[in-house]
Formats: structure tokens, sequence, C-alpha cells
């Protein structure tokens, strides 16, 4: 296997010599795997390497950003680069500053995808295809399985010199039931970093949605309205990510003085007992690093503490700007982009109720666990139950077909007036913003209860 | 190229391969970024690649690099997959005659980056002399592209396409009310018309003047051009998949050729029109493009097909396979054109006693879509009341199933419009959808 990646002192000769404030490259080699299965076929199998490099200039707080497969145009593309901020910039570049590291890190690896034969991979997924579709009423289902592997080198114009390795395992199982025209799924999603193990222990996962895709057949549609709703603790980290993690991204405040005045820390955010953290620094989730795509070290930052804003995300530029210190959130999809600000790891550390505290004072509300998925709008935010149950008079009653539940972030975090002790973590999805996705992420939670939520019916 | 393509094919049939395609794309993007109302980035994405597809032992395997010259890891990686992956029912095709439509206009050569900062500028200063508190980013990009197509059984196909593309997106936050305008456009020729995306933010700007009160309640809604594509068309399009009705996925399995809309309703996938940026004179795995008829005057009329599932299903490739660089061709849509109907979209504001339009729906691709559900928070949507538009909805959810609501439509309007760049779409009312309210 042919290793096409330049030596040290060619990348980092591509980052000296430019009259620029700041020039960076980052060269980036993926490999991955993919299965797919959908009804008793496998559908497809693949491999794919996927390598480049890009480059990024600051001159005069304007960016130019050139990206490439062929590393024989470091030094080409890293000038185009150059000449492109030069004719954008117009004012001052601001960065914070961060101690230029050197370093290699190699990950820990838990259980390598890649010393796995794919002759196994296929045979543990078949046989959860097999436990879905003997399932009585399951008229179809869809596997679909991947593992990468990526290999990362960054260097600046400070005299940065980075290596990194990550291996992130995705697996996401669905089964079909139809009946009369009406289909549902029920469908799972999951992830690891570092890590294949998981993969092999879905037994139970598959036998469940197989199940759980009939039964729905069956199940009447929650009454849309307004209902005190409880999340599990999936959902509440997507709820958490979607409602309150991209308020935190700096690029949308940075530049935005009504935002800035909406985001001002010490403003109150939720009830005392809230507290939410981001970052990178929390260890051996899909989320995490050792150094972001700027060469920051990763931490862990304090978004909410005691119900007051006390920190948000940033990237070099947002940080100088604000004059706040940078938090490691600058990443980047892979080479064909700019890193922007994106959370890594983010929850709501947990609180003291007990599940039956948490459900015991609800008279009619919805019960909502797993998730289909989350967008936001800042102010206003969705996100989509896996499954979804009503409850009455303090218990959890019938099986509902998936919710919807949507709301206004600044009442809804003050909604929150229950936190469960039980944090758990979402690290099956991917975030998507500015085209870049889908980055791994992780989310999490306890139990938690939010009054007035608004609910649809799918 | 042809020589790269040939090394690739000549290198898999030494290695065992039966039949082997190599598809290989190299496209040039130049996008202008402006932040905050000012220009902030320039961007320059050169990117290029192989994918192999071979069949060994009478089943498919895949690989792609980015590796310059890769040749022998990416048809080693490919025959490696070959042995678990699915078992080939059809065969690479030979030369044939491509449609002829045009993808590429040479006057893209002579768009500067210049230009397109112009351009960029024009549609933010547009836009904030009506709103000067209105906080804009815009995206100008041109891009150019080639693609070629080879495989062992003679087939050679290659096509070069020109796009530019522009989307506006204005913020307006007064107090934690937070509005999101925005228009967009795509085609293959440099020539925008600015004016087209201007003129929907600015219109946007003055429905939104106020907010008003919404209830949980089945209320009548007009989706927009916009809304239609954006909210109806993804879980619509998805049930004509050849995959996924004969997976037994789709609604519409047992439906073909019965009259199961509106007989109003005609919509078609076309991959053959000029410089739209879904055409394209063959498909990516060497069919020749053609006009899809999928709802005529409301009956199932075809489903889509790429060459696996046609043989799977005992069909014709209709010409739908589509695939990026690092993906296996799968069955997608070209261009989609919902016929107009004989409503204007101010009659049907005026027959709407109490009422939503609805533009984007925020969350509408998460949940039952392959079951055909659709539903999101009202992101960008207005309350009509005793026919007149009187303000803003927030904090509110329209849900509802395409295949229920394509027999519920009140009016289907005349205003046909391009969305995106690959959807063609006039507006649709429906007669009732659940709503549910917030305060």
């Amino acid at each position: 296997m042919t290793d096409s990646k330049p030596g040290r002192d060619l990348i980092e000769a591509a980052v000296q010599g430019h009259n620029t404030d700041y020039i960076e490259i980052r060269l980036d080699d993926t490999r991955s795997n993919r299965i797919v299965y959908r009804g008793k076929e496998l559908e497809e199998i693949g491999r794919v390497t996927n390598f480049g490099g890009c480059v990024r200039a600051l001159v005069n707080g304007g960016w130019g950003f050139a990206s490439f497969n062929d590393p024989a145009q470091m030094r080409p593309m890293a000038e185009a680069a150059v000449s492109q901020a030069r004719h954008v910039g117009a004012g001052r570049s601001n960065l914070a500053p961060v101690e230029p590291v050197v370093a290699s890190v190699a990950p820990v690896v838990r259980q390598d995808p890649r010393v796995i034969p794919l002759a196994r991979k296929k045979e543990i997924l078949d046989s959860y295809n097999e436990t879905m579709l003997a399932v009585d009423g399951v008229t179809s289902t869809n596997i679909i399985y991947s593992d990468a592997h990526k290999s990362v080198t960054f260097a600046n114009s400070e005299g940065a010199y980075i290596e990194q390795e990550r291996i992130d395992v995705v697996s996401r199982l669905a089964a079909t039931a139809r009946k009369n025209g009406d289909m549902q799924q029920a469908s799972m999603s999951l992830g690891a970093l570092n890590d294949y193990s998981y993969v092999e222990k879905q037994a139970e996962n598959a036998e469940f949605l197989a199940s759980r895709a009939v039964e729905l057949l069956n199940a009447p549609y929650c009454e849309p309205g307004v209902y005190p709703v409880v999340l599990d603790p999936i959902l509440a980290g997507v709820f958490c990510h979607e409602a309150f993690g991209h308020l935190s991204e700096s690029d949308f405040v940075y530049e935005n003085d009504r935002m800035k005045e909406i985001m001002v820390l010490g403003a109150e955010f939720g009830q005392k007992h809230l507290n939410i953290v981001d970052g990178a620094a929390v260890p051996d989730l899909r989320g995490s690093y050792a150094y972001d795509d700027e060469g920051t070290p990763a931490r862990k930052t304090d978004l909410i503490r005691d119900g007051i804003l006390v920190g948000r995300l940033h990237s070099r530029e947002t940080a100088g700007i604000m004059g706040e210190p940078p938090s490691g959130n600058a990443r980047a999809m892979d080479y064909r982009f700019p890193p922007i600000v994106r959370m890594t790891n983010t929850y709501i550390e947990p609180g003291d109720a007990t599940f039956e505290e948490i459900i015991g004072d609800i008279k009619l509300g919805v019960y909502a666990k797993n998730w289909y998925g989350g967008t936001t709008s800042m102010e206003m935010f969705t996100f989509s139950a896996g499954e979804a149950y009503m409850i009455r008079d303090g218990k959890i009653a019938e099986l509902v077909r998936p919710v919807k539940l949507t709301g206004n972030l600044f009442t809804t975090l003050k909604n929150i007036d229950a936190i469960g002790t039980d944090l758990d973590f979402n690290q099956g999805g991917g975030c998507g913003k500015g085209g870049q996705m889908p980055l791994p992420v992780s989310n999490g939670s306890p139990h938690i209860r939010i009054q007035d939520c608004v609910v649809g019916e799918r | 190229m042809k020589e790269l393509l040939d090394d690739i094919l000549s290198e898999a049939k030494k290695r065992g391969a039966e039949s082997a395609e190599v598809y290989h794309v190299s496209t040039e993007e130049t996008p202008v970024r402006f932040e905050a109302n000012r220009l902030k980035e320039l961007n320059a994405r050169q990117t290029a690649g192989v994918a192999v597809r071979v069949i060994a032992g009478g089943r498919i395997g895949f690989a792609s690099s980015t590796r310059p010259g890769d040749v022998e890891d990416v048809v080693a990686a490919a025959l490696d997959t070959a042995p678990f992956g699915p078992e080939a029912k059809f065969s690479f095709p030979p030369n044939a005659e491509p449609a002829t439509v045009k993808t590429y206009d040479p006057a893209i050569e002579n768009l500067t980056t210049d230009q397109m900062i112009e351009t960029g500028k024009t549609l933010v200063e547009t836009v904030r002399e009506v709103e000067p508190e209105l906080q804009c980013d815009a995206s100008i990009r041109r891009a150019r592209g080639t693609v070629a197509l080879a495989n062992s059984n003679g087939g050679y196909f290659t096509h070069r396409a020109s796009s530019v593309s522009a989307w506006l997106h204005g913020t307006l936050i007064r107090g934690t009310d937070m509005l999101f305008v925005g228009g967009a456009d795509a085609s293959c020729s440099p020539i925008l018309n600015t004016d087209e995306i201007t003129g929907d933010v600015i219109l946007q700007l003055e429905r939104c003047k106020q907010n008003a009160d919404t209830k949980t309640a089945e209320l009548p809604v007009i989706f927009t051009s916009l809304g239609v594509a954006e909210a109806l068309l993804g879980p619509l399009i998805m049930a004509f998949s050849g995959r996924l009705v004969f997976q037994g996925q789709s609604p519409l399995v047992d439906s073909l050729g019965e009259a199961k809309y509106d007989s109003r309703v005609s919509i078609s996938d076309d991959a053959t029109l000029p410089m739209r940026v879904g055409s394209r004179p063959f498909d990516d795995e060497g069919v020749p493009s053609r006009k899809i008829p999928l709802i005529a005057a409301g009956v199932v009329s075809n489903f889509t097909y790429d060459l696996q599932t046609a043989a799977l299903a005992g069909a014709r490739s209709t010409g739908s396979a589509q695939r990026a660089l690092t993906t296996q061709p799968a069955i997608g849509s070209a261009n989609i054109i919902v016929e107009p109907g004989e409503s204007t979209f101010d009659e049907m504001v005026r027959s709407v006693k109490d009422g939503i339009i609805v533009e984007e729906l925020m969350g509408a691709g998460q949940g039952n879509v392959m079951g055909g559900d659709f539903s999101g928070n009202v992101l960008l949507g207005y309350k009509v009341e005793n026919g007149e538009i009187v303000g803003r909805v927030k904090n509110t959810i329209v849900a509802g199933n395409v295949h229920e609501s394509l027999n519920c439509i009140a009016m289907l309007g005349k205003e046909t419009r391009w969305v995106g760049g690959t959807i063609q779409t006039p507006p649709i009312m429906i007669e009732h959808l659940a709503v549910s309210a917030g305060s």
C-alpha cells in the first residue's frame, strides 16, 4: 500500500515563508468500510479511501481556503489560499493566542474494527437481519454499518505540528412493518469511538425493534397539544444539543450585536438545578479528541452552571474577537472544509430526582425516548422521538406513535423542572452545520421533565 | 483520462474480476462567502478520484479512492469486498446514445471572483436597504466538473457540467424573537436572477412584520412552492424508489397503475431539461437520461430504477442511478416537476377563513418519512384569517402524511417556479392538517 503522505519537513515548509497573519495546513487520510442491508438482501458493501489536504490563510481579517487531493499541490494551494485571503481582508486579524503544540497522539483503541474480518462483520449483521425478519409482521429491514479510521496531520505558521488518529464505528438497525398501506418503523442508531465491541451486542435490540415496529401498527397517534414531557437520557441528549448546544456556538454570536445581548454571561437560562457542559476532553465518547482542528487543546467548558450562562464554545477567531478563552471547539468534517465552531460531547449533568418522582406528578403527559433526529433555529428547536408513551396519573400508560416535540429554547430551558440521576450518552448521531455532516458528536443527559412542551402527533 | 480508466479495467480483469466499471469524477468549486453582511472567505475546492465496481464470483464489490494515480489498491479493495457483496443481477451497459442534454455553459469560464463578490454584495445590500437591522450571510459558488465512466463491456461515457448557485440568508432579532429569511437559486449558467432571491426575502420580511396566534386544530394549510419542495416532496418521491418498492418499504408497493391521488396531480422526474443542475445526459451507470412520469393525473405511473434494482424487480432502468465519488450508485431523483393547476395563490389565501401558510417546516425530514409522514415546527409561515395574511406563525407544529394530503387538495396553484435549482412546483393548498400550537 503506497503511502502518499508527504514528510513532515515538506508539510511544515508549505506553511512557512508566506506574508500572512496566519496560515495552517491539514492533511486527512480516512479509510472506511460500509455495509448496508435492505430486507433479505445485503444491498451493498464497499471500502473508501478519502485522502486530501487543505490550506487556510488569514490576512487582515479575511480568510482564504483551498483544498486538494494531490499532495504535490500543497505549496501552490497554500499560495492560492494566501492570495484569496489578501483579496478578502479589509480589517484586522484577531485570533486568540494558543501555545503551538508539537504532538503525536495515538488513540487508545479498545477493539479495532480493522482487525475484525469482513466475514465476521457480515456474519453478525446477517444474524441481526434474520432476527428482525423472523418476527411475524415485519415486512422489511434496513441495517447500516460503517467503520472509519481517520489520520490527520496539522501544521501552522506558529510552529504547531500535530498528528492524531481516531476510529469511528456507527450503526443503525431498523425494522419496518406494513399493513393496509400503513407503514411504521422502529430504529436505533448507535456509535462508539475507537471501539467495535458494541456491534456484537445488538441481538436484544434487534429483537426489540422488530416487535416494536409491528406494535406501532396498532398504536394510536398522540393527541397533538401542549404537555408535560419526560425525556429519556438519549432523547434528552438530543434535546440538549439542539435546544442549547447550537446556541453556544459563538460563530452565531460573535458578529451579531442582538445575539450578544441575549447570550450575555451571567444571564439566567434555567432553574438552579440546570448544569450543561461541552467538551472533547471528556474521554471515550464520539466527540472526544486531544486537539481541535486549529491545534487548540481540548477542554471541558461549563456552558450553564446553576442555571446561569457562564460560557460558550469558540474557535480561535470567535474567542479572539469576543475576548474569551479558546475552548478547543474548532472542527472540520474533513479536508474539504475549513474548521468552524462545533460541539463535541454535550450534556446535562445529573440532578437528584428519581424516575418515580419525575413521572409521579404528571396527570397527563408524554414519555418520549430514543430519537429520529433534531434541528434548531436557535430560538426554536424540534426533535423527533423514536418511541413515545402517554403518562396517565403518574404512570407510564399506552404506547403511541413516535411524536415530534418543539419549543422555544428560552422558555423550555426554564421549564425543565426535574433532572434525574441517570446520565447516559447518545453516541449514534452526527451533527450537521454549514454543509459539514455528519460530524461525530455525543450528547447526553439523565431523564428530565419539561413542562409545557408542544407535541405533534408524528 | 481514458488511459487511467483502461488501466483500472485491465487491473480488475488481471485480478480475476468477471467484469468491472470505473467512475472518475473531477470537480473544481470556488465558493465566495459573506458573513455578517460582508465578504468573509474565498474558497477553492478541487476534488478528483475514482470509484470501482467489480463483479467477481457473480457478486458486486466496491471501492473508491482519492489518492492520485491509485490503480492497484483501489481494484484490490473492490475485489476484497466482492465475496461478501450482493449477487449481481445486471451487466454493465455497453455504449449507448446518451440523451442530448446541455449542462455546460462556456460563459462560466469568464465568470470572475470579483463578479461573484459583486453579486454577493448586491444581494446583501438590496435586502438591507429594506431592513437595515437584517444580518446577512450569503454564498455565491461556481463549480465545474467532469464525469468519465467506463466499463469492461465497452461502455464509455463522459460529460461536463457547470453550475452557479447563490443563497442569501438573513437573521432579524428583536428581543429573543428571531426571524430567519432567505432565498436561493442555481443554474448551469452564470446568469443569476438575483431579483428573485431578494424579492423572496423582501416579501418574507413584509409578511412577518408581526406575530400571530394559532391554535391546536385541524386547519387548511397552504404550502408555498418552497414549502412543497421542503416538506412534501421528500417523503413523496422516496416512495417511488424502485428499491423501496421492491423491498416492501414503500406505501406504494401495490399501487402501480392506481389512481391514488387527486386527478389534478401530475409529477415527473426529468433529467433532460437543459441547463438545470439536476440534469445529465446519462445516469451514473451510463444509462441514458429520460423524463419519467411518476404521477400522471393522479395515477401512479412509474417507479424509478437503477440497473440492479431493475433486474431484481423485473423492470428496466429508468436512468435514475446517482452516486457521489465515495458512494455506490443508488436510486435518486434528477429534477422534480410538479405540474401547475388553475388557482392563483391569492385565490387560495382569500378562500381561507382560519388557516396557515407554510414556507419552511423545521424538522420535516425526521420521523417516519418512509411511511410518507411530514411534520415540523413552522419556522417560516403565516396565519391567514378571513382571507388575509395577518402575521407570522410561531411555536407551531404542522403534521400529516403526504399520500393522504395529495388526496385532500383544496386548490392546486397556477404560479409554478423553481426552488433550489432542482424542483419546479406551484403552491398547493391542503384541505386540513393537524396543527399543534404552543402559546
